[in-house]
Parts: structure tokens; C-alpha cells; sequence
């Protein structure tokens, strides 16, 4: 059984519902899923709590979700970029979960590995730990955080080969593999794939059994901050 | 006169120790790189998955895969390496990282620090902040000593929301330096004074409670 697909929304088909819980990879607009995302909006979803480290930017990755209402709640550590974002939590259209980004990347990386809890040191003493439970290890005190699973995970990969072995590329890793490993069904986009045997098998980031389907897609890759140096005159 | 933006930075520096593993925060903090001292090897860690920052890339050589936490483009080093956030928190939490030099809107005498939320305005998010000043060995935090409309930020208690309980070891405004003790409750320990401002002018603008030890 072949586990490529023609298009992002090919990918996506029969799969979306109403009230589903979604993982989005990427930090900012680096390393986001974003055919996949579009095609998520396209299939009309709604009731959506999406899982993502941030919010996407007004018109483009995770924003897109927020501009057609199709989020109810995001779970996020940080949403700073994103005016419609802002508009409709104020407004109490939109549910808001903040996690402390670490938590946040543990809580996805134990859900994938059958992890239902851990304790942190995180949060202890702040919003964040009120009414959870409490426990000390050595004198130190620590918070339960529980872990995260989502009924799909949309990842974003550099590359795959046909048995969804993925590699990451530079800073668009971030979380991408956790993410790919807590997803009932994990749906991956990439910008190449490669015949099995092509990747070196001891390089490989996330292994094939953690995806269901791959896309090969062309990107955008929109910058949200672009900072240069001059290069100094001979 | 207080310290500059760029004399914050450069006096922050200074808690830099060669072989450090170092993360940097966003605003004054990000300045710290352009004042490493010479004969002073630190590795830069930007938490969204990268170890070895390097300066922002040449026009020709921008990547949109290689940002760092500031969502800015960066450019990688001979001996950089990129991990996961798992990962990359991993090592933040488990105290494999010397030290974190962040921004702050109030801190208190016994360490306490608030950088993330202010009720009644939208909250963008804690993003790291509360894995690092948890995690990391050795806190430094760079800011202003006093609000705009005046108000002190060094304070007994700290009154917005907080980061972490117990989490700087040294405070660096624009008047001067501060020792924390983090653990027991002696008062903060004043150790310098930025050039021309007097012990008077600190005691004015200064609610915690602390100590003359000028070095």
C-alpha cells in the first residue's frame, strides 16, 4: 500500500471532522505545513482545537484556520504576530491554551511515546501550575504536566523516501518529529521524495512508522522577520 | 548618565565565561552577541532547535529554515547543530545550559521574575521563558530600572503575573547591578553603579530592599 499522495487535499481526504484535535508543525512560519494546512481549511472542518507552538500570521499558515473560524480553541506558547488572532480572543470566539514551549514540546513527545504524564519544573509557582497536582523529588518541587495526541498531525518534512522515512532541514525541524509521533494518523509534506535506500538509513529523523501519508508540495516559505548584515567593503 | 541599551548588553557581557552554553533572549539580550570578550568561546543556543547561532546571514545567503527564536534570519557555524524542540528543551530543563540572559518587566529581592503578562492586556504567550529560568544554570536578567511612567521594577514582591519563583542570580538595569540571594532572604546586594549615578539615586528608584557592596 502505497503511502503517497497526488495533493495536499488528496492527502487530506475523508479524514477531516468536526471537532477534531490537530497538530500543525512549525515554530512561526519555519518548518509549517502549509499545503496541508490550506487544504485542511478547504475541507471545511470546523470546531477545530489546533495544537501548535504559534498561531500563523494574518492570511497565511495557521491564520488561515482563524480567518475562516474553522479554530475553537489553540493550545500555543506564544501567538504575538497575528491580528485576527487577537480580534477573535478578545472577543471570546476563540479558546487559548498557553503552554510554556518546553512543556508544550514534552507533552506532544509523550503522547507519541506512551507517556500519559511527567513532572517538570517548569511553571511551578506561576498561572501555569494552578490546580495541578504537585509533587516534591529531593527537595525540589515539581508540576504534572499530562501528554498531548491529536487526531491528526500535519508535519512538515524536507524530505521522505516511499516508506515516509523523513529528514528535517536546518531550524524547520523544531516540532515537526514530535508531532509526527502523536497524531492518530500523521500526514507529512515534503518538498522531495526519494526512492527507499536513498537516505541514509543513520540519518534518518523520524522513522517511517510514525506516517500514514506523504505529499509532495511546493512552498512559499514566507519570512516573518528578515535580518541581514552588510557585507564589509574590501 | 544610565547605561545605554548597547552598555547593558556590553556589561552583561561580562557574566560570559569561556566554553559557556549560552541562550539569549529577545531585545537587549539578542545586543549581548555583538560584546562577547575576546579570547571568550561561547555557543549560542536559540531554543527552537540550534546550538552555534551564528550573525545574520549575508543578503545572498538567507534560508527561511534557519531563523532562531526571534523568528529572525540567522546563518549556522562550523560546529552548529539543529535537534527538535524535545530536544532542544531537553537540554535547557535537564541543565546543560550555563547561562540564560533575559529581559524583564519586574523583578523581585528574592529572585522572583515576571516577563510575560499583563492582566487586562492581550497576552502574546511565556514562548520559553519559563522552561529556561527554570532549567538553566545561572539566570542574569537586563532591564530597566524603572517603568516609563517612573516606577520602580526592582521590587520586594513582585506584583504581574510571574515566570519563575526564585530564578535570577543577578540583575543588570541601567543604574546598576544587582546580586540575588535566590535561595535564603537577605536583601538584594548592590555591587556596581552605572557611571555617574549615585547609591542616593538607586535608594530613590529602588522598592526592594538591599545592600551596599560596590566592587
Amino acid at each position: 500500500m502505497s503511502k503517497i499522495y497526488p495533493n495536499a487535499a488528496a492527502a487530506l481526504a475523508g479524514l477531516p471532522q468536526d471537532g477534531m484535535t490537530i497538530m500543525s508543525g512549525g515554530f512561526g512560519l519555519c518548518g509549517i505545513p502549509e499545503n496541508l494546512i490550506v487544504a485542511l481549511r478547504d475541507s471545511g472542518a470546523k470546531n477545530l482545537t489546533v495544537i501548535s507552538n504559534n498561531a500563523g500570521v494574518d492570511g497565511f499558515g495557521l491564520g488561515l484556520l482563524l480567518e475562516s473560524k474553522q479554530t475553537k480553541k489553540m493550545i500555543s506558547s506564544y501567538v504575538g504576530e497575528n491580528k485576527e488572532f487577537e480580534r477573535q480572543f478578545l472577543s471570546g470566539e476563540l479558546e487559548l491554551e498557553f503552554n510554556p514551549q518546553g512543556t508544550l514540546a514534552e507533552r506532544i513527545r509523550a503522547g507519541g511515546a506512551g507517556i500519559p504524564g511527567f513532572y517538570t519544573k517548569t511553571g511551578v509557582g506561576t498561572l501555569v501550575a494552578d490546580g495541578k497536582e504537585h509533587k516534591d523529588f529531593d527537595g525540589v518541587t515539581y508540576v504534572l504536566e499530562t501528554a498531548l495526541q491529536a487526531d491528526i498531525s500535519l508535519v512538515k518534512a524536507w524530505k521522505a523516501d516511499e516508506e515516509g522515512n523523513l529528514i528535517y532541514r536546518k531550524t524547520a525541524r523544531n516540532f515537526n518529529p514530535m508531532m509526527a509521533t502523536a497524531g492518530k494518523i500523521t500526514i507529512v509534506e515534503v518538498e522531495e521524495i526519494v526512492a527507499c535506500g536513498e537516505l541514509d538509513a543513520d540519518n534518518i529523523h523520524t522513522p517511517g512508522i510514525y506516517v500514514d501519508r506523504i505529499v509532495c508540495g511546493s512552498f512559499e516559505k514566507r519570512i516573518e522577520n528578515r535580518t541581514i548584515r552588510a557585507k564589509e567593503m574590501a | 548618565m544610565a547605561w545605554t541599551r548597547d552598555q547593558l548588553a556590553a556589561r552583561a557581557a561580562k557574566e560570559l565565561r569561556d566554553g559557556f552554553y549560552v541562550n539569549l533572549g529577545i531585545g537587549i539580550p539578542t545586543l549581548v552577541a555583538n560584546h562577547i570578550p575576546e579570547g571568550v568561546k561561547v555557543t549560542l543556543q536559540s531554543e527552537n532547535g540550534m546550538l552555534g547561532m551564528g550573525p545574520y546571514p549575508f543578503e545572498d545567503e538567507i534560508d527561511p529554515d534557519l531563523i532562531n527564536a526571534g523568528k529572525q534570519t540567522i546563518s549556522e557555524l562550523p560546529h552548529s547543530s539543529y535537534f527538535s524542540s524535545s530536544d532542544s528543551f531537553a537540554m535547557i530543563r535537564g541543565g546543560h545550559i550555563n547561562l540564560s540572559i533575559l529581559g524583564a518587566m519586574e523583578v523581585s529581592q528574592n529572585g522572583d521574575l515576571a516577563n510575560w503578562m499583563v492582566p487586562g492586556k492581550m497576552v502574546k504567550g511565556m514562548g520559553g521563558a519559563m522552561d529556561l529560568v527554570a532549567g538553566v544554570r545561572r539566570c542574569v536578567v537586563v532591564m530597566d530600572h524603572c517603568s516609563k511612567d517612573g516606577r520602580s521594577k526592582v521590587l520586594k514582591k513582585c506584583e504581574l503575573p510571574l515566570t519563575g519563583v526564585r530564578v535570577v542570580d543577578l540583575i543588570i538595569t541601567d543604574l546598576g547591578v544587582f546580586e540575588v540571594d535566590k535561595v535564603g532572604n537577605a536583601p538584594l546586594r548592590l555591587i556596581e553603579l552605572a557611571d555617574g549615578i549615585s547609591v542616593e539615586e538607586i535608594a530613590a528608584k529602588t522598592q526592594a530592599d538591599f545592600v551596599v557592596d560596590l566592587k
